[in-house]
């Protein structure tokens, strides 16, 4: 990103705002830039050897007060208000608390009405905000971004690095423009959109780039929506993803703890309005996607890219020419144990799990559970739904969610990263199918041999009924009155 | 961090694209709050496959990966550089690396070479035909060598430098603390910050 062109992207505005020192050199020579951080999440599993590696230094952790931590990744779901039954996993635990204590770090522990998921939690507390750069030595950090925040994963040298200087060095990222014009079909959500990008642009398309999500469909969006789609541009090979602030935003952000509040406010508006991409700004590249011919999607294969609409079928190792792409096809088949040519419609699965920092907000669970009210579960079904905070827990169960989820034979847990990575008691069996609200379908990720299908979280509903990967116009209308009851 | 300038030992031949970060390292093993001690934890999935690559000799000494692209997708995970490293591997050869994994192995000295796909697949076929076949990684004249092949790789030049030099980067960045400050100094009031905690 070349700084002071006439026109910039959102990206290169953000990344400017934040250079503490420039890069020395030119081209491929060039010196990384030292990058300021506004703001740096932590969690428990890749914390404890930065912190470690702050004390044998004898450094101090430079901005405590641009530092907050939540326990996700390891916690449990079940009778939270018990010791931690895994002694490593509660080891982990108990040296993030030691740590925040000592270094004065923020921390929201299992328990407190502010744990959960760091990627909800940050925007939440409202300390997501447009035109900041955000960290977190996770790579689903690039959720952030749906702010118009520069947000991205880092890994635990970094993480130290950002504790002993509040900065990084950085190469510039190319950026990468992702139009998507039209208007959704009912039933068809924001994450079809990035999965449906995620299959045109492949596993490494995004790779070296900042995703800039764009057109009339990206704007229509909610914020929990477009946290979805930005969530995942890790998934597309992108550290970062990012959506320009506008009047949604604001809304969002208004009133939340961490919020600007009167002059400071309108200060923060006044900034965040110059944010969006200027007119005729350069892009190094761009994708177009028509949201009028979405459907909802689903992936077939053990990477997020091998994805299809749902109403196609498990494609053969010979619909591809890449000889790499046909092998991973063949390989994935056989780890899926799936048959080319059978139509996703007919794949039965055993587990849908609703959660993940991809789909475990308020506007997901209100999607998911106004599809199953008054609908009968598969009684061979097993459905799990983990809100991505306490928060969110509570706010749901204020709404009736919970009791909607209970009625219908869904176990309602409490919040964490549960079975999205299976770190924590709830992973998959060996052998076992799971419909997924989150957002990777790697060999063994949600539990040595399991089996994932990423679907959204209507989809995720519309399978728990019927039992075999659904879209919720599959589903018989249920009258009013008993929608109703 | 170890100076690195040249490397030479054991190419193992890994013929899979997309390799993520939850193959090289399952999350199980990732409770774990030491940087060191995760050489059990590489590959753990695949290991338990008796047919798998590391489990036959000579690959299984070996220090130089040769991998399909998009190599250390997903997850950030350190600990993917760390297993690796544990294992005894020093450098990783793919077409393509996802961007964290290149970040984390150019903090921990591990050496991530970009090779051409078509030079990947020469080294391959060289590797699996002559088990045991040593592999040169030159971070001088960014080369790999391996029998009669030499084929470039790319390298960002700042990594390459830290590598030879052995340089820690927080070492690195704290010679410009007054600018830090600076920069500080001149953040906007609006910005929010943790603390004092506000609570809705």
């Amino acid at each position: 990103m070349a700084a002071h062109q006439a026109a910039q992207t959102l990206a290169e505005k953000v990344w400017n705002a934040h250079v503490v020192r420039k890069g020395e050199g030119a081209g491929a020579a060039r010196q990384p830039d030292l990058i300021y951080i506004d703001l740096h999440l932590v969690h428990e599993v890749t914390s404890p050897q930065a912190f470690e590696g702050l004390r044998l230094a004898g450094r101090k952790l430079r901005r405590p007060d641009l530092t907050i931590a939540t326990e996700d990744h390891n916690t449990p779901t079940l009778e939270i208000d018990k010791p931690i039954a895994d002694l490593t996993s509660r080891t982990q635990i108990e040296t993030l608390r030691k740590n925040c204590a000592e270094f004065g770090v923020r921390l929201h522990s299992l328990g407190d009405k502010e744990q959960g998921i760091v990627h909800v939690v940050g925007p939440q507390l409202g300390l997501t905000q447009p035109g900041m750069t955000v960290v977190c030595g996770d790579s689903h950090t690039s959720t952030h971004g749906a702010f118009g925040a520069l947000a991205f994963g880092i890994g635990t040298s970094e993480v130290e690095h950002v504790m002993a200087t509040q900065s990084l060095s950085l190469k510039p990222f190319k950026t990468m423009a992702i139009n998507v014009e039209g208007t959704l079909k009912p039933g068809v959500t924001a994450k079809d959109i990035i999965l449906a990008v995620i299959a045109k642009i492949g596993t490494g398309g995004g790779q070296g780039f900042v995703l800039e999500y764009r057109g009339s469909a990206i704007r229509a969006l909610s914020m929990d929506a477009r946290m979805t789609i930005c969530n995942m541009s890790i998934e597309a090979g992108a550290r970062a993803g990012m959506i320009a602030p506008d009047a949604i935003t604001y809304e969002y952000i208004n009133g939340r703890p961490h919020a600007p509040q009167g002059a400071d406010w309108d200060a923060a508006v006044a900034e965040w309005d110059t944010l969006s991409t200027d007119e005729g700004a350069h892009f190094d590249a761009e994708v177009f996607l028509n949201a009028d011919e979405l459907e909802p999607f689903v992936t077939w294969g053990t990477n997020p890219g091998q994805g299809v609409s749902l109403s196609a079928k498990v494609p053969a190792p010979e619909d591809f020419e890449d000889e790499n792409a046909r092998a991973a096809c063949e390989r994935a088949l056989s780890y899926m144990g799936l048959e080319a040519g059978t139509p996703m419609k007919e794949i039965r699965v055993d587990t849908v799990f609703l959660g993940s920092c991809t789909n475990s907000r308020m506007e997901d669970l209100r999607a998911a559970a106004a599809i199953i009210q008054g609908r009968e579960k598969d009684p061979d079904i097993r459905m799990i739904v983990v809100p991505g905070s306490a928060r969110v827990r509570l706010e749901a169960e204020a709404a009736g969610l919970d009791k909607i989820f209970t009625d219908f034979g869904a176990e309602w847990r409490f919040a964490g990263c549960s079975m999205c990575l299976g770190m924590n008691p709830d992973q998959l069996a060996e052998g076992e199918r799971c419909a997924s609200t989150s957002n990777r379908n790697f060999e063994g990720r949600q539990g040595k041999g399991g089996r994932t299908h990423l679907v959204s979280p209507v989809v995720a509903a519309a399978t728990a009924i019927r039992g075999t990967l659904s879209s919720p116009s599959d589903l018989v209308a249920v009258s009013a009155d008993t929608n109703a009851a | 961090m170890e100076k690195i300038t040249t490397h030479t030992g054991i190419g193992v031949p890994l013929r899979q694209s997309n390799v993520d970060t939850d193959q090289i390292i399952p999350a199980v093993y990732l409770k774990r709050i030491t940087r060191t001690g995760f050489e059990d934890a590489l590959f753990a999935g695949w290991r338990k496959d008796s047919s798998f690559i590391l489990n036959q000799e000579p690959f299984s000494s070996g220090s130089v990966l040769v991998a399909g692209p998009d190599f250390g997708t997903g997850s950030s995970r350190e600990h993917a550089v760390w297993a690796l490293k544990d294992y005894g591997f020093k450098a990783v050869l793919s077409s393509r690396f996802a961007d964290i994994f290149r970040g984390n192995s150019g903090k921990q000295g591990l050496v991530a070479a970009e090779v051409a796909q078509g030079d990947i697949e020469l080294i391959w076929k060289e590797i699996e035909n002559h088990p045991g076949t040593e592999i040169t990684v030159n971070l001088e004249s960014r080369t790999v060598t391996c029998g009669s092949i030499i084929a470039p790789f790319e390298i960002d030049d700042y990594t390459r430098w830290r590598l030879m030099e052995g340089l820690d980067d927080i070492g690195l960045t704290l010679q410009h603390e007054e600018a830090i400050t600076e920069f500080e100094l001149q953040r906007p009031a609006f910005k929010p910050t943790t603390l004092p905690a506000k609570y809705s």
